[in-house]
């Protein structure tokens, strides 16, 4: 009875209307914000990636327009400020932004237009699930999917914080963190993200993760071909690997691309948190429910008031927690 | 395009000049991408700004607006002097080889024949020296002085790269890598494509630009290739489907000529158009011109078109001026020559120069009616909306309807792209509101107007009452019958006429092809290069069938490609003389020793025996012209002009403004500026995440290039104290405009003739309609001038003057 | 945003969300919760999918409409989705930024939906019926066309041509409506004909 949409290999194909069973399920989740315990999944599904490949991108913002259509948000009009980017950084409603940087190469004189996608690089190692107080507000999927589950998510932000690479945003009306979910609708029944099918030159290809490192290679030696000695693949260790990746011209200056972090690492203090997420694992689970549901009913802003701050600072270290480890 | 966008994976170079082809053509882009990746291609960008296609690109060079001639004489240049010329190629598929008269003649930047007050050539030196019995006199040694490629040598000898440097501003070292680079595709196993847009037809010599790069290609042996080509990436989804069927005024369809006042009966006008072959043998299809024209008129006039009437070839109006081209219509219009107007799908008050002589002309109108999914700025000219449209309601007397059409989701029908593919759609979204079919509007207006012609009588009312009108709803012609009218029928039975028994089409049954069309009144079809898309077999148009057995991208059952299906035109030139492709790897078709096959409809009878019948079949020539005969108003070969307004005098005689043979109204002189008071050059183009005038009203589009913004070098904004972010005012004597400013290391000043030149880019996208900020276009500025021959007109390089302005505008 | 996030403040939150409320009183498992999670539903389920081609530039992409009810059938069809169609071998799917936002060109807010009328000196549009707007074509095409067509120049040479009315057409329009259009602006004898082929 294995009624389940395909697993993805490509964006490049025709999304199906009739309805089909999801590929991804709950039990796929094999990591979970503030959940130290998960059973563990039935299957492994393939690890799938995104390959971004910065010397075929011609800055078209085609990525932008699908994903706001896909996902049917509403990002603002707003004005020019002297740039290429619009909107000028991302958005609860804007996941992904064309990121233009003029740069000047001081070895050939030459002028490099390098112009970058961002948006949420799903890292194999997530600093924002790790930083998320919320049960089951982040999760992650064994192909590799870092998802943010809004009905889970109180708006706290702390997933910004924990983001090595700066990606989510927290929306002030709806009052839940935003982010590029790697299209899961689409990869739960066989399609590849819709940015990934829209790329008009194909600089963003989706697949395997074997896969996209195997092109990435391919794409490399071209790359040397052309005289870009340093191009290589971006697919940073510091966070597990990601599932969304990047060729560069330039591989060994990656910040040269509107601040792509060289190294990227989630912050120690969150990483750290590993400990006491497990041991009060069940309590901050406990929170998250009744932030949704409340959310749910009101919509009110999730902010942390001073109240909660001293209430959580005696009940945390009043119950005697062990900190965590140096 | 004579090639097709999946055949670009097929090169080895490409050069974008004359456009910006990632940004305005994403996805056919994409096969650049592609050769790059599997194919290892290059690509060369040259261009004022170092723009999106740049950002790809292998190698960028700057060029002063309206200075291409120059930069490609001098890579004809280069070829000739470094012996990088398929020379196969030239000496059997071009005129090289062809003696010209010995009175043509150029000398200080004007071809013989000049003559300063019709701002005209005479042209009759500009012409091959012919037999007796009227064949061309050629020496195949090409030894003559006189035979074309000498001529052309001496012609580009002044384009050295000191002089393309010094007038393009295009540095040296960096121009002489990319003549490299072009020449090295002579190599019979080498091959490059072009692709251009606007960036060159909207100048004053749009069309020369374009016949430099024909010639380069032609010496390089690199048209009809695949992977090769001159390939024009036109604009609008539609376009090259309406310029096929004519929409224009001077337009038959099927590239035929609505006849002049020279021309008033049938036979006057085909005894010029009869096409003999200069070189005996040659194909000269255009010969079949009677059957193409025959047709029509019975297309257009049905069982009223006969014999005795000439086919009601009177009922078609007769030309006194060239064209009736917009330019001429808004200079009749603002003079009160005009009455009533009609914008279909058009919103000339963003699209046309000058827009203040727009808006005047509009306002002296009696009726305007626009036709058009969307609120255009033209349906609203006479509305106010502070400095982005300021005028006064009260005083503008033009009554206007604005009539609301469907748009491609909800209407059926082929469209063509650029490489002539005419692709069949299907609707699917109810119209919004009362939104009707276009031609559910153009049918209710047209039979309104005959019945009141039936009424009343009236002046000619001929070509009205006998409009043949068949159709099953006369209110709403279906898709289907109108593009099975175009097609053609048999009227009669047609016969083999080398065999009277076998009956080649039956009475009443649609064309296979145009090779059966007759010119006795027994075929009719609307559009003779579209017979074939819809036949007995159904409708080629909807093909669906993506396989592509060559693996060269021709895919030749999907859809239908105009003529005859054919995916590279003149691809009988991409084998060599004895009929074998010039490289093996990339076989389109070849001579298999009884006749033409391949993976694409050979250009060429298939049965044309290889060393006799020549690759160029719709020239009487059968070749390539490197010299152009008579047939191009401002010189059988392309030389250096300047815009209309530049900074830069013109280097061969600095007397000469423009282009000597453009048209250009007397008001329209008075409005040019001079360098003096408007320094920089300005130059208008499209940006990649919206449409010409119509994205603006997409939410979507309208996030990702919100507002109206200039770019300027980090030079020029240092100069003039702007800074990025910023609000300027950009001006010139037809108007100004606000702005945002960007300043980028992407535009550079350009150094000419020892000094600087600032360029000042101008996107086009905005308006005061729509969900996009409220701005300004380019047209604002725009001088009212065309291409001397085809009237496009020169939105690539003028001038304008640029200041800081207070963060609001004021009016 | 402050990467360096300090012990106390990740604590803050923890801490006040126990306080709030427990897991029991929401019925809720610890895995159950946390596998709440769930992947927004595939929206063009049961939709109808109409192939079409775009309507922008001339490298004319495939597209695939995602519509609510089937034209085809005879209902009453709102597209809700377009994306490129992987089948077509120009574009294999992909899609510019106007390509992959059509639908909202299709569904901007600026569409025309009502024939409208400004009448000369006006400030205003008003509603007109298609009758009426077709009436008053019809008669101010007759009356400018009687009075201004000329049947022959000055030389007495037959030129039937209408130089008073101009049209424009929609380069964005199908060949079938161009053909229409082209038929009947040239058998009224008009000249001042054009598209958007120079612009």
């Amino acid at each position: 009875m294995s009624e389940r949409a395909p697993e993805p290999v490509t964006a490049a194909a025709n999304p199906p209307i009739q309805p089909l069973p999801s590929n991804l399920l709950a039990s796929d989740v094999i990591r979970a914000s503030a959940t130290a315990e998960l059973p563990a999944p039935e299957r492994q599904l393939t690890q799938v990636a995104k390959l971004i490949d910065v010397s075929k991108c011609i800055g078209c913002k085609a990525c932008q327009s699908a994903c706001i259509e896909w996902n049917d948000t509403h990002p603002d009009v707003e004005e020019n400020v002297g740039v290429y980017e619009n909107p000028h950084d991302l958005t609860p409603d804007m996941f992904t932004l064309m990121r233009f940087t003029e740069y000047e190469n001081p070895k050939t004189n030459e002028l490099e237009w390098l112009i970058r996608k961002d948006g949420c690089m799903h890292c194999a190692d997530p600093g924002c699930l790790k930083a998320c107080p919320a049960p089951g507000a982040i999760v992650q999927y064994s192909n590799g999917i870092v998802d943010f589950i809004s009905d889970n998510c109180i708006g706290c932000g702390y997933c910004v914080t924990g983001c090595p690479f700066n990606i989510p945003r927290v929306s002030k009306t709806a009052h839940v963190s935003k982010k590029c979910t790697l299209c899961s609708d689409r990869v739960a029944v066989g399609q590849g993200p819709a940015c990934a099918k829209a790329c008009p030159t194909k600089a963003i290809s989706f697949g395997t993760k074997e896969s996209m490192i195997e092109l990435a290679e391919e794409r490399v030696e071209d790359l040397k071909s052309r005289g870009y000695d340093n191009a290589g693949l971006y697919d940073p260790q510091g966070v597990g690997g990601t599932h969304v990746m990047y060729v560069l011209h330039h591989a060994d200056q990656p910040s040269l691309y509107a601040g792509l972090p060289d190294d990227p690492q989630i912050s120690p203090v969150v990483r750290g948190w590993k400990g006491p997420a497990k041991t009060v694992g069940l309590a901050v689970a406990g929170l998250a429910a009744a932030g949704a549901l409340l959310h749910g009913l009101f919509a009110r802003a999730n902010e942390v008031t001073p109240h909660d701050d001293e209430e959580a600072e005696n009940l945390v270290d009043g119950a005697g927690h062990r900190g965590r480890e140096a | 395009m004579t090639n097709a966008w999946t055949d670009i994976k097929n090169t080895d170079l490409v050069i974008v000049m004359g456009g910006n082809a990632a940004e305005a053509h994403p996805c056919g882009f994409k096969w650049v991408t592609e050769a790059k990746h599997h194919r290892g291609a290059r690509l060369i960008v040259v261009d004022p700004r170092f723009n999106r296609t740049a950002s790809v690109a292998d190698v960028y060079a700057p060029i002063r607006p309206g200075s291409d001639i120059a930069f490609l004489m001098g890579v004809i240049r280069y070829c000739i002097e470094n012996d990088k010329v398929q020379w196969e190629y030239v000496k059997n598929y071009t005129n090289a080889s062809y003696l010209v008269r010995d009175d043509f003649g150029w000398a200080d930047g004007l071809f013989n024949g000049y003559d300063e007050e019709k701002r005209d050539y005479d042209r009759t030196a500009w012409e091959y020296q012919l037999n007796e019995d009227g064949t061309v006199k050629a020496d195949p040694t090409l030894a003559d002085p006189r035979c074309v490629w000498n001529l052309l040598k001496e012609h580009v000898a002044a384009y050295t790269p000191d002089f393309v440097e010094n007038l393009c501003g295009t540095p040296k070292e960096r121009y002489l890598k990319i003549c490299e680079m072009i020449a090295a595709t002579s190599a019979r196993d080498k091959v490059m494509t072009s692709l251009y847009a606007l960036g060159w037809t909207q100048h004053s010599k749009g069309a020369q630009n374009i016949r430099g790069m024909a010639m380069l290609q032609l010496i390089l042996g690199n048209v009809g290739l695949p992977g090769g080509g001159v390939n024009a990436l036109r604009g609008h989804s539609n376009i090259q489907g309406l310029t096929d069927i004519g929409l224009l005024s001077n337009s038959l369809p099927g590239y035929m000529n609505l006849a002049t006042e020279k021309e008033p009966d049938y036979a006057t006008y085909m005894s010029t158009r009869g096409n003999k072959p200069l070189v005996p043998g040659q194909t000269s299809y255009w010969q079949n011109t009677p059957k193409f024209m025959v047709s029509f008129l019975k297309a257009m006039w049905g069982s009223a078109a006969t014999k005795e009437n000439d086919w009601g070839f009177e009922w078609l109006p007769k030309l006194d001026v060239p064209y009736y081209d917009i330019l001429r219509m808004f200079d009749m219009m603002s003079r009160g020559e005009v009455n009533l107007y009609f914008c279909q799908g058009f919103n000339p008050l963003l699209s046309f120069p000058n827009r203040a002589k727009l808006t005047e002309g509009l306002s002296k109108l009696k009726l305007l009616v626009t036709i058009d999914p969307l609120k255009t700025e033209t349906a609203h000219f006479w509305e106010n909306h502070g400095i982005y449209n300021d005028v006064d309601s009260s005083k503008i007397m033009t009554e206007v309807l604005q009539l609301p059409a469907t748009c491609f989701a909800e209407d059926e029908g082929a469209t063509v792209n650029s490489g002539r593919w005419l692709q069949w759609h299907w609707p699917g979204a109810t119209p919004p509101g009362e939104a009707k079919h276009d031609t559910w509007i153009m049918a209710n207006i047209f039979l309104r107007v005959r019945e009141l012609y039936r009424k009343e009588g009236g002046v000619c009312p001929e070509p009205i009452l006998n409009l043949a009108w068949d159709y099953k709803d006369p209110t709403e012609p279906e898709p289907a019958e109108l593009a099975q009218e175009m097609n053609g029928r048999a009227l009669q039975t047609l016969y083999d006429p080398t065999d009277p028994t076998k009956v080649l089409v039956e009475a009443g049954k649609l064309l296979p092809n145009f090779a059966v069309m007759r010119d006795d009144g027994s075929t009719m079809s609307g559009c003779w290069i579209y017979a074939g898309s819809w036949t007995e077999d159904g409708n080629m148009m909807a093909r669906r069938d993506n396989s592509d057995p060559g693996d060269i991208g021709t895919f030749l059952n999907w859809t239908f490609a105009w003529p005859a299906n054919r995916r590279i035109l003149y691809n009988r030139a991409s084998c060599d003389l004895s009929g074998k492709p010039w490289d093996e790897s990339r076989k389109l078709i070849e001579w298999n020793g009884e006749k033409w096959a391949g993976f694409d409809v050979p250009d060429i009878a298939v049965t044309a025996k290889p060393e006799t019948v020549m690759p160029f079949i719709m020239t009487p020539e059968g070749t390539g012209r490197l010299f152009a005969r008579r047939l191009m108003r401002d010189g059988p070969f392309p030389t250096h002009m300047e815009p209309f307004e530049s900074p830069v005098e013109n280097p061969f005689n600095a007397k000469l403004r423009g282009n000597p043979v453009a048209r250009i109204f007397p008001e329209d002189v008075e409005q040019l500026g001079t360098s003096a008071d408007y320094p920089c050059v300005a130059t208008s183009y499209r940006l990649t995440e919206h449409f010409h005038y119509w994205t603006k009203h997409n939410r979507v589009n309208a996030v990702l290039q919100p507002e109206f913004f200039v770019e300027i070098s980090e030079e020029l904004a240092a100069e003039r104290g702007i800074v990025k972010g910023g609000r300027v005012r950009v001006w010139n004597k037809r108007g100004e405009v606000w702005a945002k400013a960007v300043v980028t290391k992407r535009i550079r000043p350009l150094i000419c003739g020892g000094k600087p030149v600032h360029v000042v880019g101008i996107p086009l996208h905005w308006g005061f309609m729509g969900a996009a900020r409220k701005g300004f276009g380019p047209n604002s500025l725009t001088p009212f001038v065309g291409d001397a021959n085809i009237d496009t007109p020169e939105f690539k390089a003028f001038l304008v003057n640029i200041e800081p302005a207070a963060e609001e505008a004021s009016s | 945003m402050n990467i360096d996030l300090s012990r106390r403040s990740f604590l803050k939150l923890a801490g006040a969300g126990a306080a709030a409320t427990s897991l029991g009183a929401m019925g809720f498992g610890v895995a159950e919760a946390a596998t709440a999670a769930h992947v927004r539903a595939f929206k063009l389920a049961t939709t109808t999918e109409t192939r079409n081609v775009c309507t922008y530039c001339s490298v004319a992409c495939g597209i695939l409409m995602f519509s609510k009810g089937d034209l085809a059938a005879g209902e009453k069809a709102e597209l809700i989705h377009i994306e490129g169609d992987a089948d077509h071998p120009t574009n294999r799917g992909t899609l510019c930024p106007k390509g992959a936002a059509l639908k909202d060109f299709v569904k901007s807010e600026t569409r025309a939906t009502k024939p409208r009328r400004r009448a000369p000196g006006s400030d205003r549009w008003e509603d007109i019926s298609w009758e009426d707007a077709f009436d008053k074509i019809a008669r101010a095409l007759k009356d400018d066309r009687d009075a201004n067509f000329i049947e022959k120049n000055a030389t007495g040479v037959t030129v039937n041509r209408w130089t008073t009315t101009g049209f424009l057409a929609a380069s964005g329009g199908t060949n079938e409506t161009g053909w229409l259009t082209y038929k009947t602006v040239r058998a009224m004898g008009m000249v001042g004909f054009d598209n958007q082929a120079r612009v």
